[in-house]
């Protein structure tokens, strides 16, 4: 299924080297390969529209506060005179402070229905409408990528998501007791999958992936088997102790931020990765919604950050989300779907700057629908320009292959 | 596509249909595949899965009893001079420590917990031992359409009782009044915010504004007054998108706020209305006025105006699009057989959503006898059919729980109102692999014991069982081994 003619194949590897010899020019084509070769890139993903406005409160906003009534930031974490960060990112503002993060303060799908599933389908195929396509643009720019050069990728979590999902066997993990290197079962299963195009590369994959486990997490804080609850986002039942259970939330955050760091660091590890947080649909009382899902996406990123130690500075992590919410706070101390969100950009590979992307300002006027932060950035241009600078994707695949008939949505260059 | 032989479509029938066979089942269901299906269809709905299950109402007021003692002991805490923090969380040596032991708030909020799992439990209880399967899928499917989800701390409790209340007793009826049911049922309207949504222009939010009125809709759960009162248009819309007419059914967002506006006063009741936890229509918080959505105009006052909302709804042909669609791909194949579908979506038409009638097409139709199977089964359908493979079921909520847990599906939690996914591509990452591999091993360890896997193989996949995974158990080392070679076979982890 996956056979490719060898006619078909050197033809992509000429297709391929020629995009790169063009790009980057004078630099010896093999020298060029190798400090690619480091280069990490790390999407995540916020589930049910991530609101912007609290993320990175646009403070110097005149009609900020109008709009916003009691769900005004007024703590917030100072990055200039025009956004602040929401308290709970202590750790993103840390990185911000040394140039090491970045906010898209109005950035979007080319999706407008207000759905998150239609939005998160739209963000993870990157694809320019839904059901347009079935895999997602980060395998996609694995696939495109693996011609030049051994790139694997990474989710965690229990499930794959959409993003990276497609031609190219990746692989998964999530925190679990590890597997018995003697059992016999893992072989014979092996066998009996061989016929089984789902089964039998999902199957190997895992067992590599736990393979590495053990040395990608090893020296973590307590066992991840006992550490992490998969279900550390959810508010599963009521919890008696509110505060210690936030409390074991962020280390269990922490801890699976730095699990994947482990793998990233592994040699051969993957060098694509992509984790996807839920419960971001603060449709009441959002206040303490938010306050709970930041801390706990802080406590990932820095994991992260700490867990790459010095590879860090070749790195990129991109947080996204579907959609943003409305500008005004609805009936109920929340906000309903909206468009333009904020996405953050961080990593030691970025380059020291401001807002990426315009503020198109919160004036009534200015507003989407008179709703919605009305987005100046198109998402899939945020992505393109992560890919091509510091990944190193070719211009036309981006625009063909990995972002379908995008060519007319520029990417954003210049960001490392 | 080639006809299935009588022995193959018992095969089918069970594991495709219902939730994995039982030793016997196949045999049983031999001499009348589609009847065996057919007969498990009734009016009166589907099963209760037994327990001594609370109603919504008294899980409700037992969840405002936990919240308001916990508020209570904060409150006393702080005024005591000790640090104001919730119950549990006294450092160790603490003076509270002692009487955390019998803290009345840690008790019950275990108990809340408590509740939870063995509502849960008793379901997969239910799943594991049931003879009639397929009505048992069915009411499931109907419960992840309507998802509502402990990922909410009040709705939690309430997940088991809504399945109970709202969804088994209506999935061979109308589907209008299984919508009706589960809509205003009180773990959706806690789920999907609704409680608290109040008309702009109603005479409560009008009091509100003068500073007049106190905390409505919330049952007492939440802060008395309210700064803002206001729409809030998440039940609206998910309505639309996800139970009725789909993403693609034709409404803007001037649709859903209207409706969201119609649907103003729907809430539960509090200590002076009605009691707690008890779905109730407030009329003072219903904002005034006709309501325009998808061009027809509901001059309708009151709650009978969300009802003709509903109805009509219920009735679109995009809603039964939509639905048939989704009914096609849960049981035969991620990507369904459109004619199949037509099928469906004829006996939902001509029927006006009888739900009795369209189960009765899909087993009867053609298409979803296609010997291939297509379904990979989600983390549920895994363990549920694991247990009836071993004859045997749950004693308790560590047998299934956890593991449901790692594999992503946590019990009662979807992570969305969108429910489970229902795609192989969703459910076979590796990690998951992987994860059902140490299952089978440490099931099979602590089941098997003296009897034979190569019979329970037959048992459990019949015509279905293919020679490789024939040969392998036969080669197995032990009976274990054996046991878990079967549960993880190609054809074991589909349907």
């Amino acid at each position: 299924m996956n056979a490719i003619t060898p006619s078909r194949r050197s033809l992509l590897a000429t297709a391929a080297g020629f995009g790169l010899s063009v790009q980057l020019l004078a630099v010896p084509a093999m020298a060029a390969e190798t400090a690619l070769n480091a280069k990490k890139v790390i999407v995540v993903i916020c589930r049910g529209g991530m609101d912007g406005l609290s993320v990175a409160p646009p403070v110097g906003d005149s009609d900020y506060h109008g709009l916003r009534g009691q769900l005004t930031l007024n703590d917030a974490l100072p990055l200039d005179g025009a956004f602040a960060l929401h308290p709970q990112l202590a750790s993103v503002h840390a990185m911000a402070k040394a140039g090491e993060a970045r906010i898209v303060p109005a950035i979007a799908t080319p999706d407008r229905a207000r759905s998150h599933f239609e939005a998160q389908d739209v963000l993870e195929t990157g694809a320019a409408g839904v059901y347009s396509t079935t895999s997602g643009w980060l395998n996609r720019a694995v696939e495109t990528l693996a011609i030049r050069r051994k790139v694997d990728a990474i989710s965690i979590g229990p499930t794959a998501p959409l993003l990276l999902r497609g031609k190219v066997q990746t692989a998964s993990w999530s925190p679990g007791r590890g597997v018995d290197a003697e059992a016999r079962l893992p072989a014979l299963l092996q066998d009996l999958y061989r016929d089984d195009p789902l089964l039998g590369p999902a199957l190997a994959r895992g067992l590599a992936t736990e393979t590495m486990a053990k040395d990608a997490t090893a020296g973590l804080d307590g066992q991840p088997a006992t550490m992490i609850k998969t279900d550390a986002m959810g508010v599963a039942a009521p919890q008696a102790s509110a505060r210690a259970a936030a409390q074991q939330g962020r280390e269990a955050a922490h801890t699976l931020g730095a699990s994947l760091a482990g793998f990233m660091r592994e040699p051969g590890g993957p060098t694509v990765a992509a984790i996807s947080l839920d419960g971001f649909d603060s449709h009441a009382n959002q206040a303490g919604l938010l306050t709970a899902r930041l801390a706990y996406l802080d406590a990932v990123l820095d994991g992260v950050r700490q867990g790459l130690g010095p590879e860090w500075k070749n790195t990129v992590v991109v947080v996204a989300t579907e959609f943003g919410r409305t500008a005004r706070a609805n009936g109920t101390g929340g906000t309903d779907h909206g468009t333009g969100s904020t996405a953050l950009l961080l990593g030691g590979a970025l380059k020291p700057g401001g807002i990426v992307g315009d503020w198109p300002t919160l004036k009534q006027s200015a507003l989407f629908e008179n709703r919605d932060v009305a987005p100046t950035l198109d998402m899939r241009s945020l992505f393109k320009g992560v890919l091509a600078d510091h990944m190193g994707v070719d211009r036309a695949q981006l625009d063909k292959v990995v972002f379908p008939d995008s060519a007319a949505v520029k990417p954003v260059l210049g960001l490392v | 596509m080639a006809l299935a032989d009588q022995d193959l479509k018992a095969a089918i029938a069970v594991t495709r249909f219902g939730l994995g066979a039982k030793p016997g089942e196949i045999v049983e269901a031999k001499h009348d595949p589609q009847g065996y299906l057919s007969g498990q269809i009734r009016r009166s709905g589907a099963d209760q899965p037994s327990g001594q299950a609370m109603t919504s109402a008294q899980r409700m007021a037992e969840f405002r009893d936990y919240r308001r003692e916990r508020r209570e002991l904060r409150v006393e805490k702080a005024s005591d001079g000790r640090p104001a923090t919730p119950a549990g969380v006294a450092a160790d040596g603490d003076m509270a420590t002692k009487s955390d032991v019998r803290d009345p708030v840690k008790v019950v909020g275990n108990m809340l917990r408590q509740d939870i799992s063995s509502d849960f439990t008793a379901r997969t209880q239910l799943g594991a031992s049931t003879d009639t399967a397929f009505r048992e899928r069915w009411a499931l499917f109907w419960a992840n359409h309507f998802t509502v989800s402990a990922t909410k701390a009040i709705t939690g409790t309430v997940v088991g009782p809504f399945e109970d209340e709202a969804i088994r007793p209506n999935v061979f009826g109308r589907f209008q009044d299984l919508l009706g049911a589960a809509e205003s049922h009180p773990a959706m309207l806690t789920y999907l915010d609704q409680i608290q949504s109040v008309g702009p222009d109603s005479q409560f939010a009008i009091n509100t504004r003068r500073g007049g009125a106190r905390g409505i809709g919330s049952g007492g759960f939440l802060p008395a007054v309210q700064r803002t009162v206001g729409l809030n248009e998440n039940l609206a819309r998910e309505i639309m998108e996800l139970h009725t007419v789909g993403v693609n059914g034709g409404y803007t967002q001037a649709d859903v706020t209207e409706f969201a506006r119609a649907m103003t006063g729907l809430s539960i009741g509090n200590e002076r209305d009605g009691g707690f936890g008890v779905a109730i229509f407030r009329p003072q918080a219903h904002e005034p006025g006709d309501r325009t959505i998808m061009g027809v105009r509901y001059d309708q006052q009151g709650k009978e105006q969300a009802n003709a909302i509903l109805i009509d709804l219920a009735s679109k042909p995009q809603t039964a699009r939509f639905i048939c669609t989704k009914i096609a791909r849960h049981f035969v194949a991620d990507d369904p057989p459109p004619s199949l579908v037509d099928r469906l979506e004829r006996a939902w038409t001509s029927s006006n959503g009888d739900l009795a009638r369209v189960a009765e097409t899909l087993v009867t139709a053609p298409e979803a006898w296609d010997p291939r199977p297509r379904k990979f089964k989600t983390p549920y359908e895994f363990i549920v059919s694991s247990f009836r493979a071993a004859g045997g079921q749950p004693r308790n909520f560590q047998q299934f729980g956890p593991i449901l847990t790692a594999l992503g599906q946590k019990p009662f939690s979807a992570p969305s109102p969108k429910g489970w996914p229902e795609d192989a591509q969703s459910w076979a990452a590796p990690d998951a692999i992987v994860k059902r591999m140490q299952f089978a091993q440490a099931f099979s360890t602590a089941t098997l014991r003296d009897r034979d896997p190569k019979i329970l193989a037959a048992e459990a996949l019949g015509e279905r069982l293919s020679p490789e995974t024939a040969m392998a158990i036969a080669r197995a080392e032990t009976r274990p081994e054996g046991f878990a070679l079967l549960l993880m076979s190609p054809e074991f982890q589909r349907r």
